[in-house]
């Protein structure tokens, strides 16, 4: 009696259209492999010709003066212990890949998210696609980044920008959304057009949670881009991998306290510079 | 005296329906349905309906009704912060609801500043950024606007608080603040929409004030809004009241109070209307300065000139009332070189004594509007009462 129902080949559908963007669209992808490569490699370059005590000076300077005191000292035990277990140059490396895309998801999310904001009917298309990128198990997205940039690091930004650019989207667009109607309606009774609107109250007033939305992606980002080391970035995530691969769980913590220290540092500053804006 | 003065804004049949099927609530209302009969029928919110009334150049007019009756709905048509469904709303020849969206952004710049009743300041900007604001969306350089929106600050008091930000400000400055904003645009046309309501009423009380003054040194044509019928007597040169998005009635407060249009108004004005048991003493003032019979017209004219006044009463010796001098009166005797008072003396003025209702005094105010002399038996001067007083006094009157 059972009937026979053919299993729904969604898997080879899903192949055959990512290979035919991979073919159709090579010299694209490779273009974008070619300028972000030179980024990684500009950014890394830099953070790294500078002396290991100077860049860590420079951190505990900018501690200080955006955060607190406190927070320069922490950066100064931290970076120190970092340092001194020989992690220095992998924490650079997972730096830069942060960096670069967080840059790269703020650059497309923030255009997005006020568009989103500003359009109901766009907000409602959008909204399932972020939250299809953000439940899809974020290891997935390692596996068509290798067909369109290859292993590396191009691959994991690949990646990390689509799995943490959400929050940056989402929170733009509740930013914008929440700016109390009575000023929208006072910009409006004094014939501001659509873009001083933007410019002048509502982008002005949505920073607070915009720069919530960043700190959220940052800290995405590092977690991502730590998964990434099994495609190939180079960095903390690397060392884990390393360790991990050789049933080495000492190494494994050490580079594992490294990101923590990492995290906790990228976290306090964006939050500082969050509630710099609100007074 | 308003009826002479040019027309600044023509609203005629002017409704707006909410929903999606305004045409069918407005045939209805053509049939003679009232709004709740259309929400039921339709579920379409009959928020206006065939709204007429003139704005005139200079005055202070208040659109009042409770809550529900439109009137915000009302000063939001007029600048287009929500489209009207149908009707005319003239302003210097142009039909704003025809305007393209264009011409309503100028529309906007050029004849409207609005005061909102919860502000609605930038918490970003500061109190000076926040008076430039209007002068920025026209594209008016810096200097200019810095400099107009000080002077505006200055006008509402607030000069020394320009780098503050209006969370730093209590509620009365806040609103100052609103104001300077809308007097800094130089708009034609100020509209108010519950400017005080939000206010506590010994602060409302000195805003209402101040916006006379201001209002008398500008002459800016103000619309103004509120439910509150002890402001509209206030501050209102005439009246339009609403009920459930029609008007009832259009008139100056006296009109309001003494010839109510129907059972609604006079329901309405029963609190305030106390005339009937106040008295002339009750809204009486004392005089600020009288002219002795023996006074010279340049003795006259000058106490007139200290005292702000326009016109004097003369008394002999015994404060027995004689006359009464006009300012201009007083001038030409100066000038024809007389030295004596009874000549340009006038008995066109009306007296009361004490216990006079004080419904009777409205008939009383005649065009000069002189004040009202209050007199004993004797005739001897105890008094007078200005047109504002009478209203005030009902006002205050129907608070308790």
């Amino acid at each position: 009696m059972a009937i026979e129902i053919p299993r729904i080949p969604l898997g080879d559908w899903i192949e055959t259209g990512l290979s035919w963007l991979t073919t159709e669209y090579s010299a694209v992808t490779r273009g974008i492999s070619r300028i972000t490569q030179t980024g990684i490699d500009g950014l890394n370059d830099a953070l790294m010709w500078l002396p290991d005590w100077a860049l860590l000076l420079i951190i505990a300077g900018l501690c200080w003066k955006m955060a607190s005191p406190r927070l320069a000292i922490g950066a100064v035990l931290g970076l120190g212990l970092i340092w001194n277990l020989d992690l220095w140059d992998p924490m650079i490396e997972t730096l830069t890949l942060v960096v670069i895309a967080t840059l790269v998801a703020v650059v497309i999310a923030l255009p997005v998210g006020i568009a989103a904001a500003l359009s109901d009917r766009l907000y409602r298309l959008i909204m399932p696609v972020l939250d299809f990128m953000q439940t899809m198990p974020a290891f997935v997205y390692l596996i068509p980044a290798i067909p369109f940039f290859g292993i590396g690091s191009v691959s994991a930004i690949f990646a990390t920008v689509i799995f943490s650019m959400p929050p940056a989207i989402r929170f733009t667009t509740l930013g914008i959304r929440q700016v109390p109607v009575e000023l929208i309606e006072a910009a409006d009774a004094y014939g501001a057009t659509r873009g001083q609107k933007l410019v002048k109250v509502q982008l002005p007033l949505s920073l607070p949670t915009v720069m919530a939305g960043i700190n959220q992606t940052i800290m995405l980002a590092l977690s991502m881009v730590v998964i990434a080391a099994m495609i190939g970035a180079d960095g903390l995530g690397s060392e884990v991998w390393r360790a991990i691969q050789r049933l080495r769980p000492g190494d494994g913590f050490e580079a594992g306290i490294a990101v923590v220290i990492l995290a906790m540092l990228l976290d306090r500053l964006t939050q500082s510079l969050r509630k710099e804006r609100k007074q | 005296m308003s009826e002479n003065r040019s027309v600044k804004i023509k609203v005629r049949g002017l409704s707006k329906v909410f929903g999606d099927q305004p045409k069918k609530a407005l045939k209805l209302r053509d049939e003679g349905l009232k709004r709740p009969e259309i929400l039921d029928k339709t579920g379409q919110t009959l928020g206006l309906s065939n709204i007429d009334f003139d704005v005139h150049e200079g005055e202070l007019l208040v659109i009042m009704g409770l809550s529900g009756s439109g009137k915000s709905t009302l000063i939001r048509c007029l600048n287009r912060l929500i489209e009207p469904t149908e009707g005319e709303i003239i302003i210097d020849g142009e039909d704003i609801p025809q305007l393209s969206d264009k011409a309503l952004l100028e529309c906007r710049r050029r004849h409207f500043s609005m005061v909102f009743q919860n502000f609605a300041l930038f918490p970003h900007r500061t109190v000076q950024q926040n008076a430039e604001f209007g002068l920025e969306i026209r594209g008016i350089d810096a200097d200019t606007r810095a400099k107009t929106a000080r002077d505006a600050l200055t006008q509402v008091g607030l000069n020394g608080w320009e780098d503050a930000y209006p969370n730093q400000l209590s509620g009365g400055m806040q609103q100052r603040v609103g104001l300077a904003r809308a007097l800094a645009n130089d708009s034609t046309v100020l509209l108010m929409d519950e400017a005080f309501s939000a206010l506590d009423p010994l602060i409302r009380k000195d805003m209402q004030q101040e916006l006379l003054e201001l209002q008398h040194r500008m002459k800016k044509t103000t619309v103004f809004i509120t439910h509150d019928l002890d402001e509209a007597l206030n501050i209102g040169d005439r009246i339009v009241l609403l009920k459930d998005g029609e008007v009832v009635q259009i008139g100056t407060p006296e009109e309001i109070l003494t010839k109510p249009a129907d059972d609604y108004v006079e329901r309405f004005i029963e609190g305030v209307d106390m005339s009937r048991v106040l008295t002339a003493e009750s809204a009486m003032r004392p005089v600020r300065a009288t002219a002795r019979e023996d006074d010279g017209p340049r003795t006259a004219l000058r106490k007139m000139k200290e005292n702000a006044m326009d016109s004097i009463y003369v008394t002999s010796r015994d404060r027995k009332l004689k006359g009464l001098v006009e300012a201009d009166a007083a001038n030409s005797a100066i000038q024809s070189g007389q030295d004596r008072l009874d000549s340009v003396m006038t008995q066109d003025f009306r007296t009361v004594g004490p216990d006079e209702p004080l419904h009777n005094l409205f008939a009383l105010f005649n065009e000069k509007s002189f004040p009202i002399a209050v007199i004993d038996d004797e005739r001897r001067l105890l008094g007078v009462v200005v047109k504002g007083a009478v209203l005030d006094e009902l006002a205050q009157a129907g608070d308790h």
